[in-house]
């Protein structure tokens, strides 16, 4: 279970971009969370993986509190979370090559052996060929590189996954396959999804259920604040 | 629609990079299209099939390592071999207006929303003085629905809606008859995409005549809401043409690729074309597509002509001749 409870969030003190916000995901549920640009959804996402420590309220993760944030949390906590972000630009590092890029997390937690096996069957799975592999992100096309980052995030074999905007920048057939490529996933472990996203259409069609921004904090005040 | 003349008329464009090592990346190949006066001409397809590259020969902003043939005529002026002088005197901002992909790079991130606007119109018109200039550029901005109280905010203050609003307002100063819109709604929501295309088509309607639209995308909701035509790009190639009522409507796209598109929106099956598209650099001798299409066989080994509105050696039926005249 991924149970967000009251969480207050931003990034200026005395200013949370929104407050008192929960949300549970359930294990294998996938939930979408749907809201217009700037309203503080990708906030959350970020509060849910880890990645930014709330002001107040507390995340529970599997049945346990989630103390610490970012590189503070244990490790086991952090490794159970696989993250797409909206611009693979901004998330890859440019002097990688897309084979050491899916292969980082790996490395970073110790488990060199085997690497080259699991990233040549999860770069199979997100359809990259062994050409691509060996170029650095310069050198491949938005939808390729977001190919990259998504088996980046599933190289672990995360029990969460966090899509934040996984598909903005991407054509209806990257888009198509990358949700494929995480349906099937999920299938097969049992993963539990947050899907943060603006387009209703796909994430009705892509998630068991969407939830409204406006829903979670009760009010459309931020979201017209954020126009 | 009755025929118009055409604003912008493409006759087999081409554009080739020259790489290091004597590589030749085939970027747009023999791409024939027009656009007509009043006309919003959709050009779509998957990110890396030259969509970019096109607009950009266009406007006369390819690298140096880029060659071109063809012609691009609008008007009377080969865009394709003018000078640097004329495309900088009388095309950018005065014949072709430019609304950018990203507004956030495209904005100058270090003067207010007003400075930019009163410095492109003191540019573009004929407008002098402070007052005029100052009143002149809150009209631009209320032509582009930006409101006027942000004017004196600096890019980073203002949302993607409003920032893209802010390059729209830029663009269409010139009053120019051609506006080249190069992806421009990329990362915006819904709501924002509705409106910024719904902008750019009232732009169009409203110059009556003398206005034309050229929108590259791979929003296909964003197509369909406003494009009179699509024109779908695969691998620097056009691959269809066709009427947009029929394209998103029935009897549908023609060409596999075209229909595979659709076919991957979420409100349609929301299923992949397989594979990737084909490296521009190291094309195949027949048609691109063949490697990733349900319908291909030998034929395909030589490449299609685009005869009529589709190429392709086994297009799905046009079920009316009123969709092959299109």
């Amino acid at each position: 279970m991924l149970d967000l409870r009251a969480i207050t969030a931003g990034y200026t003190r005395n200013a949370p971009v929104f407050r008192d916000v929960s949300l549970t995901v359930a294990p294998g549920e996938a939930v979408g969370l749907l809201g217009p640009s700037g309203c503080g959804k990708s906030t959350l996402a970020r509060v849910a993986a880890l990645l930014h420590r709330p002001e107040s309220g507390t995340l529970v993760l599997d049945g346990e509190p989630v103390r610490r944030w970012r590189h503070r949390a244990p490790r086991a906590q952090r490794t159970a979370f696989g993250v797409v972000f909206q611009q693979p630009r901004l998330s890859a590092d440019p002097r990688l090559r897309l084979t050491d890029l899916i292969a980082e997390p790996l490395r970073a937690t110790g488990r060199r052996e085997g690497s080259a096996d699991r990233v040549a069957e999860l770069a199979a799975t997100v359809g990259l060929t062994a050409d691509l592999l060996g170029r650095r992100p310069h050198e491949v096309s938005d939808g390729q590189l977001q190919r990259a980052c998504l088996a980046r995030a599933l190289v672990l074999r995360p029990r969460w996954l966090v899509c934040d905007e996984m598909t903005a920048m991407l054509d209806a057939s990257t888009t198509a396959a990358l949700v494929r490529v995480v349906e099937d996933y999920r299938a097969a472990t049992g993963a539990g999804l947050l899907a943060v996203g603006h387009d209703r259409t796909l994430l009705d069609r892509w998630c068991d259920r969407t939830v409204d921004w406006t829903a979670l904090t009760g009010t459309a005040l931020a979201a017209e604040a954020a126009r | 629609m009755t025929e118009r003349a055409p604003v912008l008329s493409v006759r087999g464009l081409s554009v080739r990079f020259l790489m290091p090592g004597g590589r030749r990346v085939a970027a747009v190949t023999d791409a024939h299209f027009e656009v007509r006066a009043g006309e919003c001409l959709a050009l779509i397809g998957e990110s890396g099939c030259g969509k970019s590259v096109l607009a950009s020969a266009l406007l006369g902003l390819l690298p140096g390592n880029a060659q071109t043939a063809g012609s691009a005529l609008l008007g009377d002026l080969d865009l394709l071999t003018a000078d640097e002088r004329t495309l900088a005197r009388t095309v950018r901002g005065r014949l072709a207006g430019l609304v950018p992909q990203s507004p956030a790079a495209h904005l100058t991130p270090v003067r207010t929303i007003r400075s930019q606007l009163q410095e492109t119109v003191a540019a573009l018109t004929p407008t002098r003085g402070r007052a005029a200039l100052r009143s002149a550029a809150e009209a631009a901005a209320e032509r582009a629905a930006f409101p006027v109280d942000h004017l004196d905010r600096h890019p980073h203050e203002l949302s993607g809606g409003l920032a893209q609003r802010a390059a729209t307002a830029l663009a269409l100063v010139g009053d120019a008859p051609l506006l080249l819109a190069d992806e421009p709604t990329t990362g915006l929501d819904r709501d924002l995409v509705d409106r910024t295309v719904d902008e750019l088509r009232r732009h169009v309607d409203a110059g009556g005549e003398g206005r034309a639209l050229l929108m590259i995308t791979h929003d296909l909701a964003a197509a369909e809401r406003i494009a009179d035509r699509v024109a779908v790009m695969y691998a620097g190639r056009i691959v269809e043409l066709a009427d947009a009522a029929a394209f998103f409507g029935t009897p549908g796209p023609r060409h596999p690729y075209s229909r595979g598109l659709l076919q991957a929106l979420p409100d349609r099956a929301f299923t992949p074309i397989p594979g990737l598209p084909p490296e521009l650099g190291a094309l195949p001798d027949g048609c691109a597509f063949a490697p990733r299409c349900d319908r291909a066989n030998d034929a395909c080994a030589v490449l299609p002509p685009l005869s009529g509105t589709v190429a392709c050696h086994h297009p799905h039926a046009a079920l009316t001749e009123a969709a092959d005249r299109a």
